[in-house]
């Protein structure tokens, strides 16, 4: 019970602020400046080959 | 196992009559090195020499576990695998050419290796109408008891036969051969592993297999979407291991610098179910040879690890798996690049934080605590804008061509999947939170939000897929017949829509003749009443499901006349061709 209530405190707390981070850092990246230019040139990747 | 004998020497005078002697596989190793020397390929055999040492072994071992197993269904079951390898044994010493492509193949030319994804396209096919079929089976069995037929057929093991021929082996196998097909074309490279491919697919077919004879003959660990007992499911984590390694080798060695975002969806499938299967799969076998195991877990911890396996295994299965499908299928098809690059690689990122959390909707109101239940429907309601981000993100990749739904029947099967894709995202965080629940749960409307999502969303982004591929894979200009496409189109539609509005109909029904007290406080209906006033929905949904196999089955008839090479002669669809302009 001690690792269960161990893990379910860390879970809830720095584990759950870690995984938000990650999120945010992942969309901010994703619409960074400058970002709409390569997303652009990747989503041809399908139409280059037959 | 008499019977078993029985059908033994029954095989054997069936075999004698067609190929006259019963000398397995020793009398065809002779007959093999007459004909090697009539056909040009012969010496390509000795390429396959490992694996048929490997597959005769397995039929060996097999033989050895049906002598000393502890069980008789363990022993009924080792028999059918012995039979399964054998016949590999023998067909791998005959190299039998399935192909029906003659002359060089066209892998040569693109560099591709897409053998294996046209023996996929075959394998989803057939396992679809298999599926479908059964489908009907279980549903005319609810609305007609009496076609429950002791003990191989009735609806307890007919029911997950359907439920994994339709989610594994059809669904399966769409994913396996188009993250096949997509992964070489949007990486540049050849699949990685060589042969290791052709392990992963008829590995896959095997258990399969293995999985549905397991269910007739009554060997179910009893969790729902994972009943096959525990040497079915280690032999599924070496199929799934080697498909990993062949999908992401492709990855490693690709030359387009950027993976595309369907590989994103496509890896995350096939990571999350790796690690789903095993998790849930935790269990200790009563003995090494026996068909029975018991779960690590117990309790309400072990309804939770069911769940939360059972609800990814629609999150990540049939939800990433086949979003990875309509990234690539939705821009080829309709020959322009996915609305928003971005948008994509958000739902991407939303879906995978979110998913994972939603399975404790499943245990509203049971001993799960309730911060768990709480936590399970927010997330489910969270889903909401990852799915509905998706399904704007597919449609509005038609901006600009929307004539195409009107003029081209595969587009509008693309169309009307994401379509299904959106409702049923809609209805799904809907049916979780807890006080809609209390009505929903349990009842036929479950059943029919499912199908809304699988033969909407999973069947039409499939059946769109197969419909592109085909005359690709096998080099045909176009498909036998777009009318044909068109019928599949309408008969699916309207199948789903009579299903899933008679199974509203009925859920709520069910739902409230359940709750429904008298002023003294006495439940109004017994459950008899309720499972009786089921019976003019069970026949209307049969039929549902009956338009949607029959759409299977023309599906089926296109795609073999197309793999056959013929062209049927028909008028096009309005509005396909550019309109001619009068002469002045």
């Amino acid at each position: 019970m001690e690792t269960y209530t161990a893990m379910r405190h860390f879970a809830d707390s720095w584990g759950l602020v870690f995984m938000l981070a990650v999120f945010c850092g992942v969309i901010l990246f994703t619409l960074r400046p400058g970002g709409k230019k390569a997303a652009d040139e990747a989503s041809q990747i399908p139409l280059k080959e037959d | 196992m008499t019977w078993i004998k029985a059908g033994l020497a029954g095989l054997c005078k069936l075999g004698a009559a067609l190929r006259k002697g019963c000398g397995l596989p020793w009398g065809r190793v002779a007959t093999f090195a007459q004909r090697s020397v009539r056909y040009p390929w012969g010496n390509t055999t000795m390429k396959y020499a490992f694996e048929t040492i490997a597959v005769g072994i397995g039929a060996f071992v097999a033989l050895l576990g049906a002598a000393f197993a502890k069980d008789d269904l363990f022993e009924a079951h080792m028999w059918i695998l012995f039979f399964v390898l054998l016949c590999a044994t023998v067909l791998l010493l005959r190299r039998i050419q399935f192909s029906p492509v003659e002359g060089p193949s066209a892998d040569a030319e693109s560099g591709y290796f897409d053998e294996v994804v046209r023996y996929g396209t075959i394998a989803t096919v057939f396992w679809g109408v298999v599926g479908f079929l059964v489908g009907v089976v279980v549903a005319l069995q609810l609305a007609f008891p009496d076609l429950n037929i002791e003990p191989w057929f009735n609806f307890g093991r007919m029911r997950p036969l359907h439920t994994s021929a339709v989610v594994f082996a059809f669904g399966g196998n769409a994913l396996i051969m188009t993250s096949f097909y997509v992964v070489q074309r949007t990486s540049r490279a050849r699949l990685f592993g060589g042969d290791l491919a052709w392990f992963v697919f008829w590995g896959y077919q095997l258990f399969i297999v293995m999985a549905a004879t397991g269910y007739l003959l009554g060997i179910t660990q009893s969790r729902e979407y994972a009943e096959p007992e525990w040497y079915v499911d280690l032999w599924l984590t070496a199929v799934w291991v080697a498909y990993l390694i062949v999908f992401l080798g492709t990855l490693l060695k690709r030359k387009e610098p950027h993976i595309y975002v369907a590989n994103w969806f496509y890896l995350a499938f096939i990571v999350t179910i790796a690690m789903l299967h095993i998790v849930n799969n935790l269990a200790m076998p009563v003995s090494f040879l026996g068909s029975k195991s018991y779960s690590l877990f117990s309790g309400v911890q072990d309804a939770l690890t069911q769940w939360w396996y059972g609800h990814n295994a629609v999150g990540f299965f049939l939800t990433a798996g086949f979003l990875g499908m309509m990234y690539y299928f939705i821009p080829k098809q309709a020959g322009r690049p996915v609305y928003s690059y971005r948008l994509s690689i958000i739902h991407f990122w939303s879906l995978i934080f979110l998913y994972i959390w939603a399975g404790p909707h499943h245990l509203h109101y049971t001993a799960l605590p309730d911060w768990a239940q709480t936590l399970g429907m927010v997330f489910s309601i969270m889903l909401w804008m990852p799915s509905w981000g998706g399904m704007i993100n597919g449609l509005m990749t038609l901006s600009g061509a929307w004539d195409k739904i009107r003029t081209d029947p595969i587009i509008r099967m693309m169309v009307i999947a994401v379509a299904f894709y959106g409702m049923s995202t809609f209805e799904g965080p809907m049916m979780s939170i807890k006080a809609v629940n209390s009505l929903s749960h349990y009842t036929d409307w479950t059943i029919g939000h499912v199908h809304s999502g699988a033969l909407g969303w999973v069947g039409m982004i499939t059946f769109g897929a197969i419909y592109y591929l085909t005359p690709k894979l096998w080099g045909r200009e176009r498909l036998y017949s777009l009318r044909l496409v068109n019928w599949h189109f309408w008969l699916a539609t309207l199948g789903i829509v009579v299903y899933a509005a008679v199974m509203w109909v009925a859920g709520i029904q069910q739902g409230l003749m359940w709750r429904e007290y008298n002023d003294q406080g006495f439940l109004v209906y017994s459950f008899a009443e309720s499972v009786a006033a089921m019976k003019p929905y069970y026949i209307l949904r049969a039929l549902g499901g009956l338009m949607y196999l029959t759409g299977g089955i023309i599906m089926a008839w296109n795609v073999t006349m197309t793999i056959l090479g013929h062209q049927r002669n028909e008028a096009a669809i309005p509005g396909s061709l550019p309109a001619l302009q009068p002469a002045e």
